[in-house]
C-alpha cells in the first residue's frame, strides 16, 4: 500500500500537458540580516533532471528552494525559467509545483478538494468545469495510487499517504517544475526507503524537472540524477552521483558523500602509505582521502612490520566495516575503517587484535 | 556542468520592492484594517475609559476628593472589599480540590461535573440574582425559618456574599482543569513515588507548576467579585451605607445626577480594572515564559 | 467510581467539590424550576404571552444578536491585525482588548451612557449629522453589547491565527491562488469554528446583560426595555412568579440556542475535518 508497485498503467499524456523546463540561476545573494543564506549562487538545471540539493542544515539548500519558487525574496540575483527571467513574478503566477516539508495539506478540506485546489482557483477563463477537474484528480489520486482516499481529510492519513497527496497536488497544476522540500524527511525509514523508489519512478514518467531538498546524501545519491552540494550558502560541486562519489571536488564534498578515512600528511604518514601500497608523486595535496571499501586487508605474516591492528568489526548488511588501529610510529594510535564483503572477510578468518597488512587502491587529494 | 555561463540575456541586480502578491496583505488593506482595528478599539475601549477620569475629575480635584470621603462611598468600598475578601479565597479552595479530583482521577460523571463548574457563566446575572431570593427572600423557601430566627439574607450582606460567589464561580477551576490536563500527573508520582505524602507533594510539586494559572484565575475571579452588578443589585436592596456595594453606589449615585460622586466611585472601579489588566499581562507573558 | 490512580486526596476534594458545587449553584439554581412549578401552565402562558414580555424578549434577542454579529466582524479584523501586522502601540492594544472583562458592567453602563446620549460627546455628534439617536434605543443596547462582546470574539480567533501554519498559505499560493482566494478558502474556514464559538460565547453573555445595557437602554417599555430589567421589575413590584417565569423563559431559550450553535460549530467542524 505504501508506495512501491510500479505506477499504474494508465496513459499520463492524456491527463498532463506537462513541458519540463530549464532553470537558471544567476549570482544569486539572499541575507538575512547580517546572516549570508546564500553567496552569489550561479545554477543551470537543464530541463527533465531530478536534482537533488544536498547540503547540511543551514546551508542555504530551502532557501535556495524557495526563491525559486518565488516563496522567498530573491534578494540579489534573478531567476530564469527557460530563459525567462521570473525574478519579479509572484509565486501564484510561477506555475510551479511545491512540496512542502510537512505537506501544507489544507486541513479543512477533504484529499480530493485538495488536489482540485489549484484548478479551482484558476481565472474563470481558463478552469476546467467540475466534470473535467473530477476526472483530472480522480487521474491523479490514481497516479499515486490514493484513489480510495479521495473523501478523508489529511488528519487521517499516515504520513506517506499525505506525501503523496501533497505531490497529486502540486501536479494539479501542470507545473513546469516541480520542488520538493525534504520530501521523505518527515517519514519512518521504512517508508522513506519505498517513497524514494517511487519518486524515482514518477520522475522518469513525467520528465518534469524536479529539484528536492535534503540533508541526506544517500537519499541523494539514490533518487538524484544530478546533486548540488552546497556548503555555507555556496555551491561547493555540481554533478551525477557516480562524478560527486568518484571525483569530489574538494574536501568537504568528499567528506560529506559517503565514508571516508581522512589523513592529515606528515613524513610518517606519507611512507605509511607507500608502505601499504599507494603509490603517489611526492606534492599531489596535503591531505588524502580514502573510502573505505578502497582498503584491502589481509593478515600479516611479519608481526613486527604490520601496518594496523584489527579492533573490532560491524556487519552491514552484505557488508563487512572493519575498524582498524593504525600502528603509529611515535605511538600515536588512529582508527580508520576498511570495507569488504562479507564472504570475503569470512574467508580471511581474523580475529580481534590481528596484525594485519593492508593494500589501498586509490585516494583522493586535497590541499 | 561546474561552470555556469553568464546568462545570454542583460541582468541587473537591482532590488525592487517586489511583494509577494499571493502571500501578503497589499499596503492598502493592511493600513486600512489597522486603521478600522484601532478606530474601533478606541471608540469602544480607549474612549470609554477616559471619559471615566474626565467626568470624575471635571469639577476638580476638591471635589473628586469630598465625593470619594463621603461616607456612604467609604462603607461601599469596605463592602466590596469583604465580599472579595470573602468569596475569592472560598472559591480558589474549590477550583484548586475540583481540578485535582477533575485531572488526577477518573470517575463517572467527570464530563457533567465539568460541565456544571461553567454552568454561571451561561446564567444571567440578574437570574443568579433571583435565584437566592428564591431561596432566602420572605417568600423564598428558606424565607420563613430565617423569619422566625431573625436571620437577614436578602437585602444584606450575606445575600450580596452569596450572589457573588455564584457569578465568581468557575474563574479559578476554569484557569486551572485545562492547564492540570495537560501537565499530567507524572511529576507528582515521582514525588509520591520518593516518599512525599499528598500535601507534601501538593506544595512541592503540584503548587510551584499551577501558580500563574492559579493567580491568573484569582485574579479574574477579584475582578468578577469586586465588579459584580446585576446579581448583587437584585439582593442587594440599595440600602445606602449599609447594602451598597461600589457598583451599586455607582448606579445610585448616576440615578441620583451626582455626577461627581458616580464617575469618582467608577474611577475606583476603572483603577482595579487597569490594575487587574496590567496584572494579567504580566502573568501571561510569565505563563508564556514558563 | 473506582481509579488506578496512586494519586492521594479523591475523597475530600471531589466530596469538597460536589457539596460545594451543590450548595453554591445547583440547589440556588434548581430553586428557578421548581419555583416555576407552582406555576399553572395557563398562568405560565398568560406571563409570557404578555405584549410587554414578548417585546423584551424581542428587543433582548435581537440587539444581542445584532451586537454578536458585529463584533464578530470587527473581531476578527482585530485579532487579525494583532497577529499579522506590527505597528506601534500594538502591545497596548492588546492588553486593552480585555478591557471590557475586567471593567465592571456598571461603570462601562454609565460610561456609554454618557457618550452617546442626547447630549454627549458622540450622542451630539450623531444628531446632529446624521440625525441618530442612540441612546434610549436599541441601537443603545446594541453598542453596550458590542462592548461587551469584543474580548470573547477576538480571544476565540486570536489563538487559532497564531497557530496557523503559514505553509498551507504558501501552498495555495504555489497553486496559484489569489490573496483573496487564499483568505477565503483557506483561512477563513480555518478561523471559522473558532469565530463560531466567539460569536456564540459573546451572544449569550449579551442576551442575560444587564449593568452595562440599562443605563443607555432608558428602559422604555416596548422599545428598550430588556428581559433582565423586567425581571428586575417584576422582583421590585413582588412579582416573583412572573419573575420566576420570564427568567426560566430566558434560560431555555438562551440554552436552547447555544445548544444549536453548538451543533452548528460540530457540523462545520465535521465538515472541514476537525474532528
Amino acid at each position: 500500500m505504501e508506495a512501491g508497485q510500479p505506477l499504474t498503467g494508465i496513459d499520463n499524456h492524456l491527463i498532463f500537458e506537462i513541458s519540463s523546463m530549464s532553470i537558471l540561476l544567476s549570482n544569486i545573494t539572499k541575507k538575512f540580516g547580517t546572516f549570508t543564506a546564500l553567496d552569489h549562487v550561479s545554477l543551470e538545471i537543464p530541463e527533465g533532471e531530478l536534482v537533488a540539493l544536498l547540503g547540511p542544515s543551514g546551508c542555504g539548500k530551502t532557501t535556495l528552494l524557495r526563491i525559486i519558487a518565488g516563496l522567498e525574496h530573491t534578494g540579489e540575483g534573478r531567476v530564469l525559467l527557460n530563459r525567462k527571467d521570473i525574478t519579479d513574478q509572484d509565486v501564484s503566477h510561477r506555475g510551479i509545483g511545491f512540496v512542502f516539508q510537512h505537506y501544507a495539506l489544507f486541513r479543512h478540506m477533504t484529499v480530493f478538494d485538495n488536489v482540485a485546489f489549484g484548478l479551482r482557483v484558476k481565472p474563470r477563463r481558463s478552469r476546467p468545469t467540475e466534470t473535467e477537474i473530477a476526472k483530472k484528480v480522480h487521474a491523479l489520486l490514481e497516479l499515486v495510487q490514493l484513489d480510495w482516499l479521495h473523501d478523508r481529510f489529511p488528519d487521517q492519513l499516515s504520513g506517506g499517504q499525505r506525501q503523496r497527496i501533497a505531490l497529486a497536488r502540486a501536479l494539479a497544476v501542470e507545473p513546469s517544475v516541480l520542488l520538493l522540500d525534504e520530501p521523505f524527511g518527515a517519514l519512518d525509514a521504512s517508508v522513506r526507503k519505498d517513497l524514494r523508489q517511487w519518486l524515482r519512478n514518477l520522475h522518469h514518467e513525467l520528465n518534469v524537472t524536479s529539484i528536492f531538498v535534503t540533508h541526506d546524501q544517500e537519499e541523494a545519491m539514490e533518487v538524484a540524477s544530478q546533486v548540488v552540494v552546497l556548503n555555507h550558502g555556496r555551491i561547493e560541486q555540481q554533478g551525477s552521483p557516480s562524478e560527486i562519489y568518484d571525483h569530489p571536488a574538494n574536501a568537504f564534498v568528499s567528506r560529506f558523500i559517503g565514508q571516508t578515512n581522512v589523513f592529515e600528511l606528515d613524513e610518517h604518514d606519507s611512507e605509511w602509505l607507500q608502505s601499504s601500497g599507494l603509490i603517489f608523486t611526492a606534492r599531489e595535496g596535503k591531505v588524502a582521502h580514502i573510502r573505505p571499501h578502497d582498503i584491502e586487508i589481509e593478515k600479516s605474516i611479519d608481526n613486527s612490520g604490520a601496518a594496523a591492528t584489527l579492533k573490532d568489526w560491524q556487519h552491514l548488511g552484505a557488508l563487512i566495516r572493519i575498524e582498524l588501529i593504525k600502528n603509529g610510529f611515535n605511538g600515536s594510535d588512529a582508527t580508520l575503517y576498511a570495507e569488504m564483503p562479507n564472504d570475503q572477510f569470512k574467508r580471511l578468518q581474523l580475529n580481534k587484535g590481528d596484525k594485519v597488512d593492508l593494500r589501498i587502491r586509490q585516494a583522493h587529494w586535497f590541499h | 556542468m561546474n561552470a555556469i555561463a553568464p546568462p545570454l540575456i542583460n541582468i541587473k541586480n537591482i532590488e525592487k520592492p517586489y511583494r509577494q502578491q499571493a502571500l501578503q496583505d497589499p499596503d492598502w488593506v493592511r493600513w486600512s484594517l489597522i486603521a478600522i482595528a484601532v478606530g474601533f478599539i478606541f471608540l469602544f475601549i480607549c474612549l470609554p475609559l477616559g471619559l471615566v477620569i474626565f467626568q470624575a475629575f471635571s469639577k476638580g480635584i476638591a471635589a473628586y476628593w469630598s465625593a470619594l470621603s463621603q461616607p456612604d462611598t467609604l462603607s461601599a468600598l469596605k463592602l466590596t472589599l469583604l465580599t472579595a475578601l470573602i468569596t475569592v479565597p472560598l472559591n480558589t479552595v474549590f477550583g484548586v480540590s475540583a481540578a485535582w479530583a477533575i485531572t488526577r482521577f477518573d470517575f463517572k460523571g467527570k464530563s457533567i461535573l465539568t460541565t456544571l463548574i461553567d454552568l454561571p457563566f451561561s446564567v444571567s446575572p440578574v437570574i443568579s440574582g433571583l435565584i437566592f431570593v428564591l431561596l432566602f427572600g420572605a417568600q423564598g423557601w428558606f424565607g420563613g425559618l430565617l423569619l422566625e430566627h431573625d436571620i437577614k439574607v436578602i437585602f444584606a450582606v450575606p445575600g450580596i456574599i452569596l450572589a457573588t460567589l455564584f457569578v465568581t464561580f468557575p474563574f479559578v477551576a476554569r484557569q486551572l482543569i485545562p492547564l492540570m490536563q495537560e501537565m499530567g500527573n507524572q511529576e507528582e508520582e515521582a514525588a509520591l513515588s520518593l516518599g512525599a505524602g499528598g500535601w507534601k507533594t501538593f506544595w512541592a510539586v503540584t503548587l510551584p507548576n499551577i501558580k500563574w494559572a492559579l493567580l491568573y484565575g484569582v485574579l479574574l475571579c477579584n475582578a468578577r467579585a469586586m465588579g459584580e452588578f446585576g446579581a448583587v443589585s437584585v439582593v442587594s436592596g440599595h440600602i445606602r451605607g449599609v447594602t451598597n456595594t461600589l457598583p451599586l453606589h455607582v448606579e445610585v449615585s448616576y440615578n441620583d445626577y451626582d455626577i461627581i460622586g458616580a464617575f469618582a466611585g467608577a474611577s475606583i472601579l476603572a483603577a482595579l480594572a487597569i490594575v487587574t489588566l496590567i496584572l494579567k499581562t504580566a502573568l501571561e507573558w510569565k505563563q508564556a515564559n514558563r | 467510581m473506582a481509579q488506578s490512580s496512586v494519586m492521594p486526596g479523591f475523597r475530600p476534594t471531589l466530596g469538597f467539590a460536589a457539596i460545594y458545587l451543590s450548595l453554591v449553584v445547583l440547589i440556588p439554581l434548581s430553586t428557578l424550576v421548581f419555583e416555576s412549578f407552582k406555576l399553572s401552565w395557563d398562568d405560565y402562558l398568560h406571563i409570557i404571552t404578555n405584549r410587554r414580555v414578548l417585546s423584551t424578549f424581542r428587543v433582548s434577542f435581537s440587539t444581542a444578536l445584532a451586537a454578536a454579529s458585529i463584533a464578530s466582524v470587527f473581531g476578527c479584523i482585530v485579532a487579525w491585525v494583532l497577529v499579522r501586522y506590527s505597528f506601534a502601540g500594538k502591545r497596548v492594544l492588546h492588553a486593552l482588548i480585555d478591557l471590557p472583562f475586567a471593567l465592571p458592567t456598571a461603570v462601562a453602563g454609565i460610561v456609554l451612557a454618557t457618550i452617546f446620549q442626547p447630549s454627549g460627546f458622540l450622542g451630539k455628534l450623531l444628531i446632529d449629522t446624521f440625525n441618530l439617536q442612540v441612546a434610549y434605543k436599541p441601537l443603545g443596547i446594541v453598542m453596550a453589547l458590542i462592548f461587551i462582546s469584543i474580548p470573547f470574539v477576538v480571544r476565540t480567533v486570536e489563538p487559532v491565527l497564531l497557530e496557523f501554519e503559514p505553509a498551507m498559505e504558501e501552498a495555495g499560493a504555489s497553486l496559484g491562488a489569489s490573496r483573496r482566494q487564499i483568505f477565503t478558502k483557506i483561512i477563513f474556514p480555518n478561523i471559522l469554528p473558532a469565530l463560531l464559538t466567539g460569536f456564540a460565547l459573546a451572544f449569550a453573555r449579551g442576551v442575560g446583560e444587564y449593568g452595562s445595557v440599562i443605563f443607555i437602554a432608558g428602559n422604555i417599555p416596548y422599545v428598550s426595555e430588556i428581559v433582565p430589567l423586567l425581571i428586575v421589575t417584576k422582583l421590585e413590584q413582588f412579582d416573583v412568579e412572573g419573575a420566576t417565569a420570564i427568567a426560566l423563559t430566558m434560560l431555555i431559550i438562551s440554552f436552547v440556542l447555544l445548544l444549536l450553535i453548538n451543533l452548528l460549530q460540530l457540523w462545520v467542524r465535521k465538515r472541514s475535518g476537525q474532528l
